[in-house]
């Protein structure tokens, strides 16, 4: 049996686990709507690719992802597309997010699909496209895009696999479930990962030591193989990737790191058998295992939901006592988070439904001051001085928060719970965080804005400065002018210059002798334009109108007048 | 020489302390020379802080000349988009005392607001472009403009200008992706006695 090292702190929660394993997985009747969230990855949301009235079949892509880091959703069964809007989603905040809505048709039609016959003659690209056509996201809370997580590094290959079987928060038994009644799937989960990671040194299995039945389920499969089942003693939160790591092979992520710095990949129970079934059968993610539970529930089970199944609908099958229920957690009891509404639906990360009843879960005590007891620091699993970043919390100290690594916290909340003082430290943290990275945004837009100023003022003042050197270089011409005029006319004085200015209309002008020519000419024409009004007037008094009479007799007089005034001009020229 | 000086310890140690002191003088005149900071590094390190909206509401032409005026004396408390977080942080820098924002240059929002054309009212007159001093107007004359979202400040300068008023500030939308968890309540300093008390004084 391989060696386990201990992680520091941690705590033991009680941890209700068995109401929910009395029974075997279940199936609940199709949901007569189901509300499908487009985004339920860490990553960028895709495109839609269906519209409203559309007809669709079970497995069929309601998204098309564009980008690296996209997954595609898809129809969890047939039906018809009745609303694409904004529906509140599972969410702390309760806010809205795109959604699907599909009317189901009762008939929970598949579409065509075929899986790989032979994954081991694929190759890992192939297989990984598979993965992400399927929309695999990370199934135990995060919901990371599996595919990129098993994507080849070009600088750390990978040589251990690390399969999560812990499940250690209280009351969830999904993974448990999914191990005793799925173990085949699972191992060929495993097998297809293996191959795409062409073939880790080390395979393990860490689970808690308080699933021995999940235990005794997988033996029989990895007698053969050299996958390795190692048990350690149960403890909150060993389930976290971090921890799991350090739990079984004694190494420690960096503060800031990925499990790839160490060469290892970490992946979940729920995951690795979408994978296999997206890979060999060929079936998208549209279901997945949760655990209803809770003391407001009548039944406590494991149920194979679909994908966008309200969360009403589950309760309704399970005989919630809404009066006996503290409130709705969505996700364990140290980690979940409340729910505001029963409408929100099951998504790729919903591993459990809580409805815990008075007694269990009481409602929030309020926070009494810090007693320094210091039994925080004690169960941080990860080293953490909780009662320091507390203080920095409140004082909204974001440097020295970030001094004392709050990005480490994994906010498993183990600080929270043994407070005597009931102070919600997690939440604290939780909040720090968001303003510390609302903070770097803003400082980015900042840097961004200031940048953008900058330069808009560098460039009206080039514009100011090209707009000067132009009305500088038309005074210097018109003062090279002046010059040169200065030059050749000294003295000048307003006189000089009519003068200077009546010369250059002269030198314009023709000389004397064509000048005459001219007047000669004009007189020649006059005259005969004289004689030929004369003749129209005699003709107009012979046999016209009156009217006639006196416009001939007009320019007969108009045409006397300019013979008479060319006949001036040419004497005055002459003289 | 040597055996003259060394016979007064009077004159030895005057040499040797001017010599000393000749020598660092002129290592730091050197120093001093070598590792020259150019400008002001503390109006810099103001000016990162500020919150670059460039709004002028502090009475200065964008907060680079604040940021100067901060330096050479003038309060910290002027800044309404920083509001006082950067009071606080600006105080934490030059260890000075954090005073409240003063009212005088205006009120700090809780919700960032950011400029919206309306663009069908738009006559495409070009005022707003030459009033945004970040470049995040975008149109020509005669043409239409709109703001690009990611670049705007929310400084709300174009508004003034506007001859047909077809701008408005609008919050921005708080999706699940700005969101973030909020403060928990703080802690009510109680002790058990107390608590009994004040619940008889309800009753």
């Amino acid at each position: 049996m391989s060696r386990t090292w201990e992680t520091p702190g941690g705590v033991h929660p009680p941890e209700n686990k068995s109401q929910s394993m009395t029974q075997s997985i279940g199936h609940l009747p199709i949901p007569g709507t189901l509300v499908i969230p487009l985004h339920q990855h860490i990553g960028s949301p895709s495109k839609i690719d269906v519209t409203i009235g559309q007809a669709v079949l079970k497995g069929q892509t309601l998204t098309r992802a564009t980008l690296s880091n996209n997954l595609p959703v898809h129809a969890s069964t047939s039906g018809t597309v009745i609303a694409i809007d904004d529906q509140p989603v599972a969410h702390p905040s309760g806010l809205t997010a795109p959604c699907v809505t599909i009317a189901s048709d009762g008939r929970d039609q598949w579409i065509e699909h075929v899986g790989v016959t032979d994954f081991r003659r694929c190759g890992p690209l192939d297989l990984l496209q598979i993965i992400t056509d399927a929309g695999i996201a990370g199934m135990g809370g995060a919901g990371f895009p599996s595919a990129i997580k098993l994507s080849p590094s070009k600088d750390k290959a990978i040589d251990t696999l690390i399969i999560n079987a812990t499940e250690c928060e209280p009351y969830i038994t999904a993974d448990d479930a999914a191990m005793r009644e799925k173990a085949q799937d699972l191992i060929q989960g495993i097998e297809v990962v293996c191959h795409i990671l062409n073939d880790p040194k080390r395979v393990v299995i860490g689970i808690e030591d308080n699933k021995p039945q999940a235990i005794k389920a997988l033996r029989p499969y990895i007698q053969e193989s050299s996958i390795e089942i190692v048990p350690f003693p149960t403890k909150y939160p060993s389930g976290g990737e971090k921890q799991l790591i350090y739990i079984l092979t004694g190494r420690e992520v960096p503060s800031g790191g990925l499990p790839i710095d160490l060469g290892m990949v970490c992946l979940n129970i729920g995951t690795l058998i979408a994978i296999k079934r997206a890979v060999i059968d060929g079936e998208p993610l549209i279901s997945r295992i949760t655990t209803v539970t809770g003391g407001a529930c009548g039944v406590n089970r494991n149920y194979e939901v679909l994908i966008g199944t309200p969360i009403s609908h589950l309760l309704t099958h399970n005989e919630f006592d809404e009066k006996n229920c503290s409130r709705l957690i969505m996700g364990g009891p140290m980690m979940g988070f409340s729910l505001t509404s029963t409408d929100v639906p099951v998504v790729k990360t919903t591993s459990c439904i809580l409805a815990p009843g008075h007694s269990e879960i009481p409602a929030d005590t309020p926070a009494q001051a810090c007693i320094r007891c210091g039994l925080c620091a004690e169960a941080c699993p990860v080293s953490l001085l909780p009662q320091q970043l507390f203080w920095y919390a409140q004082a909204k100290d974001q440097e020295r928060l970030e001094a004392h690594n709050l990005f480490d916290c994994i906010e498993c909340g183990a600080c929270s719970y043994v407070c005597p003082s009931n102070i919600p430290l997690v939440q604290h943290y939780r909040s720090s965080k968001g303003e510390i990275r609302k903070a770097n945004i803003d400082k980015i837009d900042a840097d961004n804005a200031r940048q953008r100023f900058e330069f808009r003022k560098l460039r009206l003042e080039q514009a100011d400065e090209q707009r000067q050197a132009k009305r500088e270089a038309r005074r210097l011409v018109t003062e090279q002018a002046r010059a040169t005029s200065n030059t050749s006319q000294p003295g000048s004085s307003a006189a000089d210059i009519i003068a200077a200015a009546q010369q250059r209309v002269i030198t314009k002008q023709a000389s004397p002798e064509q000048q005459k020519a001219k007047f000669e000419r004009a007189l020649l024409a006059a005259q005969s334009r004289l004689q030929e009004a004369e003749k129209r007037l005699i003709e107009a008094t012979t046999n016209g109108s009156k009217q006639q009479q006196t416009i001939c007799s007009a320019s007969v007089e108009s045409a006397r007048q300019k013979v008479d005034q060319t006949q001036y001009r040419l004497r005055e020229l002459t003289d | 020489m040597i055996d003259s000086i060394a016979q007064q310890p009077m004159l030895a140690a005057l040499i040797a302390l001017v010599s000393l002191g000749m020598v660092f003088g002129a290592l730091l005149g050197f120093a001093a020379e070598k590792f020259k900071v150019q400008g002001d590094p503390i109006v810099e390190q103001i000016d990162n802080l500020l919150p670059q909206t460039q709004c002028g509401q502090c009475g200065f032409p964008g907060c680079r000349p604040y940021a100067q005026s901060i330096a050479d004396g003038d309060a910290i408390n002027k800044c309404p988009p920083g509001g006082q977080n950067t009071i606080n942080s600006i105080a934490n820098l030059l260890d000075v005392p954090a005073p409240a924002l003063d009212e005088e240059h205006g009120e700090e929002e809780e919700i960032k607001t950011i400029a919206y054309i309306r663009e069908d009212e738009c006559i495409g007159c070009t005022k707003c472009i030459q009033a945004c001093p970040v470049d995040a107007i975008l149109g020509a004359a005669k043409l239409m403009h709109t703001v690009i979202v990611s670049e705007c400040t929310g400084c709300d300068l174009c508004v003034e200008p506007c001859p047909v008023d077809c701008i408005d500030m609008l919050p921005v939308v708080q999706g699940i992706v700005q969101w973030h968890w909020p403060n928990p309540p703080t802690t009510i300093d109680l002790i058990a006695t107390s608590k009994m008390s004040s619940q008889e004084d309800a009753a």
